[in-house]
C-alpha cells in the first residue's frame, strides 16, 4: 500500500473540461504528473492555464472529466482534504500589504492549522532567504521579494503538490532568476511542482516535462522530445563562398534527407542522424574544395516548438 | 471535517491587525461615535427640566436613537468591504486555496467587526451615562429610570449583528467595493427604523413588540452565518462566474 501510494501519480487528469456557458476555458485535457516531477503547462494568454490550476486546486468545478489530486479524487466532497495537501501560488502574490511578512505567514499557518507554526514560518522564510525581512511590512517590499513571500506562504504546509501560476510574471530578469533558483531548490527537495508559464526559457530550464496548451492540450513531453517530434534534425553549414554546385556535393550523402540554402548563405541540411551525417558532410565539403567556416547541429528552442504548434493550430482553425 | 476554531481565529486576528494598521479605519471608528454621542450629551444638558415626563422621555428616546446609529453604521461599512475588498486587492484567492470553510471565513470576518463595534458602542454608552449623572436630576432620573436603557443595551449587539451579516452577504455577491458599501449602509436601516419606531412609541413600546423585534434580530444574528455561507461561492469569487 505504501509502495503503491509512493508510485501513484501526484496528479492524474482524464478528459477534464471547463466551460463558462458558451465559452470554453479548456477542453478534454488529460495528463499525469509523477511525484517529485516539475511539470510545466505552457500556453498563450487565455489558453486556460490558470483555469486548469484553479480547477485542480478545487476553486472551480470542472464541467466534465475526472482528476486525482495528491491521491484524492477531485470532487466537491473532497475539496477540503485536497486543499490540505496542495498549495497554490497565484499569479499575483495577494499579500496583506499592511501586515509584516511574518504576520502574513502567521495567518496562513493558522489557516492550515499548523501545530508548529513558528517553526514552519522560520523554515519557509529560510527556504526563500527572507529571515532578515520577517518584520518588514509587505508594502515596503519589492515585487520580487513579495513573490518570494508568496512562495514562502505556499511552502508553510509542506504540500504534496505545489501549483505555481506564472511565478515570474512581471518580474525583472534578476528577480525572475531568484525565483528560478528557489524553484530549482524545491525540485531538489523532491516537491512535485505544477508550473504554468508563457516564458518558454523558464519552462525549458525548470521543467522535466511540459505540456503545450491552447484550450486543448497540443502536445506533452520532455522539451528535447518535443523538439525532435516537431522539427527535423538539421546541420547548418557555412562556407566562405557559396558552393558552385551544392547538389553535386550534398545529394545522396549517407544520412542526408534534403538541404536548402537560406537567405544568409547558410546551407541547412536535414539529417536523420547528425552523428552519422556530420563527418560525411565534412568529408564531402573538403573533397569539393570548399572553405568550411562552421558546421553545427541546429538546436531548436522550446520557443520554436511552441510557436510552431500555436501557429499550426491557428492555421487549422482558420481553415 | 469539523468546524475549526483555529482557522476562524486566524481570519479574526488578521482582520484586527489590518484595522489597527489602517489609519482611515481607526479614525472612522473613533470619529463616528464621537459625533453620535456629542449630540445626545449636549441634549441632556440643554433639555428643559420643566418638560413633562412624557416629553422628557421622548427627547431621551431621540438621544438614545443617535447612539444606536453607532452599532448600526460602524459595522455596515467594514462588513460590506470584507469580501469584495479582499477580492479587489487580490488577497482573497490565496485564502480560498487553503482548507478554510465558508462558515469559518464568514464567522472570522463577522467577529472581527463585531468585537470592536461592541467595545466602541458600549464605551460611548458609558460616557453618555457618566455625563447624564451630572445633568439636572429630573433628566438623570429620566435617563436611568426609563426602559430606553434596556433597549439600548439589548439592541446594540442585535443591530450590529444585522448590519454585519447583511454587509457580508452583500459583499460576497458584489463585484464593486463602492456599490457594496452603499448597499451595506442601506441594509443597516430596516431594523434601525423599527427600533426607532419602538423608541418613539409609534409601534407601542410593549413587552410583546420589543420581544418580537428582539426575537427576529436574534434569529438573524444566529443564522446569519448560514445565510452568508450559502451565498459564498468560491468559483464566482475567483472567476466572476457561477458554477
Amino acid at each position: 500500500m505504501g509502495d503503491q501510494s509512493r508510485r501513484a501519480p501526484a496528479l492524474s487528469v482524464r478528459g477534464l473540461s471547463k466551460h463558462f456557458g458558451e465559452r470554453v476555458a479548456f477542453d478534454d485535457v488529460s495528463f499525469e504528473v509523477s511525484q517529485g516531477e516539475v511539470f510545466g503547462l505552457l500556453g498563450p494568454n487565455g489558453a486556460g492555464k490558470t483555469t486548469t490550476v484553479r480547477t485542480l486546486g478545487t476553486l472551480i468545478a470542472p464541467t466534465s472529466g475526472s482528476a486525482t489530486v495528491a491521491g484524492i479524487p477531485l470532487s466537491s466532497g473532497n475539496d477540503e482534504e485536497i486543499r490540505k495537501r496542495i498549495a497554490i501560488m497565484p499569479e499575483s502574490p495577494g499579500l496583506y500589504l499592511r501586515l509584516t511578512v511574518a504576520e502574513n505567514l502567521e495567518c496562513f499557518a493558522g489557516l492550515y492549522e499548523l501545530s508548529n507554526g513558528d517553526e514552519r514560518i522560520q523554515a519557509a522564510l529560510r527556504a526563500v532567504n527572507l529571515v532578515d525581512r520577517a518584520n518588514d511590512p509587505c508594502h515596503a517590499l519589492s515585487k520580487g521579494l513579495r513573490q518570494r513571500v508568496s512562495l514562502a506562504r505556499t511552502l508553510l504546509s509542506d504540500p504534496s503538490v505545489l501549483f505555481l501560476d506564472e511565478p515570474t510574471s512581471g518580474l525583472d530578469p534578476a528577480a525572475a532568476h531568484e525565483v528560478h533558483y528557489l524553484i530549482d531548490g524545491l525540485r531538489n527537495r523532491g516537491v512535485t511542482i505544477f508550473l504554468t508559464t508563457h516564458r518558454l526559457e523558464e519552462a525549458e530550464q525548470l521543467c522535466d516535462r511540459v505540456a503545450i496548451m491552447n484550450t486543448t492540450l497540443r502536445t506533452i513531453g520532455r522539451p528535447d522530445e518535443l523538439r525532435d517530434r516537431i522539427f527535423h534534425k538539421s546541420i547548418e553549414v557555412r562556407t566562405r563562398i557559396p558552393l558552385p554546385d551544392p547538389a553535386a556535393v550534398l545529394d545522396g550523402l549517407p544520412g542526408v534527407d534534403r538541404w536548402r540554402l537560406d537567405r544568409s548563405g547558410v546551407y541547412v541540411i536535414s539529417v536523420s542522424d547528425p552523428t552519422l551525417a556530420a563527418p560525411e558532410i565534412t568529408r564531402a565539403l573538403v573533397r569539393a574544395g570548399a572553405d568550411l567556416l562552421s558546421l553545427v547541429e541546429t538546436r531548436h528552442s522550446l520557443e520554436e516548438v511552441y510557436l510552431e504548434l500555436i501557429h499550426e493550430q491557428a492555421e487549422v482553425k482558420s481553415k | 471535517m469539523s468546524f475549526s476554531r483555529t482557522r476562524t481565529l486566524a481570519i479574526f486576528h488578521k482582520e484586527l491587525r489590518e484595522y489597527r494598521r489602517n489609519r482611515l479605519i481607526v479614525v472612522t471608528m473613533v470619529i463616528l461615535p464621537v459625533i453620535f454621542i456629542a449630540i445626545p450629551i449636549v441634549l441632556i444638558f440643554t433639555a428643559s427640566h420643566s418638560e413633562s415626563s412624557t416629553q422628557l422621555e421622548n427627547s431621551i428616546g431621540a438621544e438614545l436613537l443617535f447612539m444606536l446609529v453607532i452599532p448600526a453604521m460602524i459595522p455596515s461599512t467594514l462588513a460590506s468591504y470584507s469580501v469584495v475588498g479582499e477580492r479587489d486587492q487580490g488577497t482573497l484567492e490565496p485564502v480560498l486555496t487553503t482548507p478554510i470553510r465558508s462558515e469559518e471565513f464568514a464567522i472570522g470576518k463577522a467577529l472581527a467587526v463585531l468585537v470592536p463595534t461592541l467595545v466602541i458602542s458600549y464605551v460611548a454608552f458609558l460616557v453618555y451615562l457618566a455625563c447624564a449623572l451630572f445633568a439636572h436630576p429630573s433628566v438623570t432620573s429620566a435617563v436611568f429610570g426609563s426602559s430606553h436603557l434596556l433597549i439600548l443595551l439589548l439592541f446594540t449587539p442585535l443591530l450590529a449583528s444585522w448590519s454585519i451579516w447583511a454587509g457580508i452577504a452583500i459583499s460576497t455577491r458584489s463585484s464593486d467595493v463602492r456599490v457594496a458599501q452603499s448597499l451595506g449602509t442601506f441594509a443597516s436601516f430596516p431594523p434601525f427604523i423599527l427600533t426607532a419606531l419602538i423608541l418613539f412609541n409609534v409601534i407601542p413600546q410593549t413587552f410583546g413588540s420589543i420581544l418580537g423585534l428582539v426575537a427576529a434580530l436574534l434569529l438573524f444574528a444566529s443564522l446569519g452565518w448560514r445565510l452568508v455561507s450559502a451565498m459564498f461561492n468560491r468559483e464566482r469569487l475567483v472567476s466572476g462566474t457561477r458554477s
